[in-house]
């Protein structure tokens, strides 16, 4: 377009013509310009204005909680006692739990799909990964409900109780409903995520770089771990807080497998409780002011707890990745 | 690395410019059947818009007898057709407050703060009757366990934590309960049903009372309780969980062949819960309103004492005349004539005396 331009300029015979070419070229590209600036400035108001809602929606609990509802247990809508502490910590355990165990399986399933599988198998694998992705969350809380807890609760609980029951993660009564529950669907949820973004990456590293290793000798599978990965690090980690958003974020799914109990212990086997669980079984029938303000102030916080969350992974690869 | 160097190549071979033109032409094909099947869906709806419209919002509770009542008016008044949207019974009172619905439906009648917040005079009618069942799961034990309502209470303040406690063994002498744990299994979500069932348990327990209260949402104090979202929740939940038990409300509960027990009511009797016994614990306080509508832990030999209303609220002078006379005369046939279809999809038909209440407090609209 611009070569375009730039040629046409320069073979017009009158100088006026070549001006006013040139200027709406300078009009066409201030236009561009700014409407790539606007839609970076429309999210930067969107999440303004979200942060600006929620302190307004929940200035009555500030008011009232002050900064002790970041730490306290209590969660009582008769006598209108609020905090948010055990909700904080069923959100990011099960998150953590979640994008630990998606991360593993996600990159390694993307280098089979990009540098091991067939080529036919690898498309047919990919495709229905990502299908996974598009799975709706109530039909995984649902399948987690009837299907995945009772598995929890008759085997796998078993299973790691008999395995490492020493640790306080995996002591206690099994109930099939709980965090380990929340965190497997919740893993099942990111993982399409981290595997599409990683096979992407990898499959456009150029071909160079691959032969360059295996003419050095390195085997398929050194090319994969010390030449393929290295260079898609940062790319992966991009991959990984975009599935810990959604892991954060994520409703329906956890509210079912979750057992909606607002208490924090260290067992994976006892039930929790997430934010965003909370605020979608209690904010339709919150009627009173300051158990709705409670909710929003919850709404906050996730928000809050989400920037921490991106700002600590994208300071981790400042520090870590070169 | 052989199968990345295939790649570019495979692509030309497995997708001719024959196969790819072909692929084309389908998906160009479907896109333009999607057009014209949308095209003729929007072509076809100003009809069903010419209707007057009359838009209600509310419990979730009231949706499956209200959407098979509002069903049935339109098949009879085929120029009048009522949309409800069951956003919860909160909701429903947000949009009545902010007067974007012709009615709303809750559990739990407004009280007097959110009354004054609705800035009119409101007019509140008992329309349909619920009750809440307790399920459980116990290998073995059929339906039919007698629980007293202390017994109830004792479990969901983890007071009574295993099956075979004497206090409940004392009630089943025939059965062989098991050395199990209790889980006790409650709604998540805030709903009409936890309200019923809380204020059953505070009217029979001092304790309860005091240490949780009544509410839609309540902090358990069970220290083995888990909490399931919807009826779906605690019903798979107590499915599942051998040694659970949990509270469903009446119509779920007689649709899916739960597991339930029969609970021990004021006067003495064990009864089931059933459209009869709900109805019956109704028919014992003709003059309900909306400040005085518990009816649970009522006296009678049939009456079951987890029952309780539900509500529609109206504006006693709604702003446009035409569409409140018409919404007038759709809760009249709603809290009368169409009492018997309740009965079809297991909801609680209003007793006769009740009826007649809610009619002389519909009277009052203007």
């Amino acid at each position: 377009m611009t070569e375009r331009a730039m040629s046409a300029a320069a073979a017009a015979p009158s100088g006026a013509h070549a001006r006013t070419l040139r200027s709406a070229e300078r009009i066409g590209s201030t236009i561009f310009v700014g409407a790539l600036q606007g839609s970076c400035w429309l999210f930067l108001l969107i999440v303004g204005g979200l942060a600006a809602e929620l302190i307004w929606g929940a200035r009555l609990s500030l008011k009232t909680f002050g900064i002790g509802f970041l730490w306290s247990s209590q969660w009582n809508p008769v006598t209108e006692q609020f905090g948010a502490l055990p909700f904080i910590y069923g959100t990011v355990v099960t998150s953590v739990i979640a994008l630990v165990l998606a991360a593993i399986v996600g990159i390694m399933s993307a280098i089979y799909l990009a540098e091991f599988a067939p080529r036919r198998l690898g498309a047919y694998l990919g495709l229905l990964i990502e299908l996974l992705a598009a799975v709706p969350s109530i039909v995984y809380g649902l399948w987690g409900l009837f299907v995945l807890a009772p598995l929890v609760a008759n085997w796998i609980g078993p299973g790691l109780q008999d395995a490492l029951g020493f640790l306080p993660f995996f002591q206690g009564t099994i109930y099939g409903v709980n965090m380990l529950t929340a965190a497997l669907i919740l893993t099942l949820m990111i993982v399409p995520t981290i595997t599409a973004i990683t096979r992407d990456l990898i499959i456009a590293i150029p071909m160079r770089m691959r032969e360059a290793a295996l003419a050095l000798g390195a085997t398929p599978w050194e090319t994969a771990y010390k030449v393929i990965l290295p260079s898609v690090t940062r790319g992966i980690v991009g991959a990984c807080l975009l599935a810990f958003g959604r892991a954060l974020g994520e409703t329906i799914a956890t509210t079912m497998v979750i057992g909606n109990r607002p208490v924090i212990s260290a067992s994976l086997f006892a039930p929790g409780y997430t934010i965003a669980s909370v605020i979608a079984n209690e904010f339709t029938e919150a009627t009173s002011d300051l158990y709705l303000s409670a909710l929003i102030e919850l709404g906050l916080i996730l928000l809050i707890v989400s920037l921490i969350v991106i700002g600590m992974g994208r300071l981790m690869v400042r520090l870590f990745v070169r | 690395m052989a199968t990345g160097e295939h790649r570019e190549e495979e692509d030309l071979t497995d997708t001719g410019s024959h196969g790819r033109k072909a692929t084309r032409r389908l998906v160009l094909g479907a896109a333009l059947g999607c057009t014209a099947w949308y095209g003729t869906m929007l072509a076809g709806a100003p009809a069903a818009l010419a209707a007057t419209q009359i838009v209600g919002a509310g419990s979730t509770f009231d949706f499956p007898f209200f959407s098979k009542a509002f069903y049935d008016y339109t098949e009879k008044h085929p120029d009048v057709t009522v949309n409800y949207q069951s956003i919860g019974s909160g909701g429903g009172i947000q949009q009545f407050t902010a007067k974007t619905v012709d009615f709303g439906a809750s559990d739990v009648p407004m009280n007097s703060a959110e009354l004054t917040r609705a800035g009119g005079p409101v007019l509140q009618i008992p329309i349909t009757l619920g009750g809440a069942g307790v399920a459980y799961n116990l290998p073995g034990i059929e339906k039919g366990m007698h629980l007293t309502r202390e017994v109830i209470a004792d479990i969901y303040l983890g007071k009574i934590t295993k099956w075979n406690d004497p206090a409940i063994a004392k009630l089943n002498p025939g059965m062989k309960l098991p050395d199990m744990a209790i889980t006790v299994v409650h709604r998540s979500d805030g709903s009409g049903t936890t309200y019923i069932f809380t204020d059953f348990l505070s009217s029979v327990s001092p304790e309860w009372k005091s240490k949780v209260g009544t509410n839609k949402d309540v902090q358990w104090p069970a220290p083995s309780s888990v909490g399931g979202k919807g009826n779906e929740g605690v019903a798979g939940l107590v499915k599942q969980t051998p040694g659970s038990i949990g509270y469903v409300e009446l119509a779920y509960l007689l649709q899916n062949q739960m597991t339930y027990a029969q609970v021990q009511n004021k006067a003495g009797t064990y009864v089931y819960p059933s459209v009869d016994t709900v109805a019956a614990a109704a028919a014992t306080k003709p003059d309900v309103s909306s400040t005085n509508f518990s009816i649970v832990d009522t006296s009678c030999a049939q009456c079951y004492p987890i029952s309780g209303y539900s509500w529609v609220m109206l504006y006693k002078a709604p702003a446009d005349p035409t569409r409140g006379k018409l919404v007038k005369e759709i809760m009249t046939w709603l809290a009368t004539d169409a009492q018997p279809i309740a009965k079809t999809v297991d909801y609680v038909p209003l007793p006769e005396n009740v009826q007649k209440t809610a009619l002389s407090v519909l009277g009052e609209m203007q």
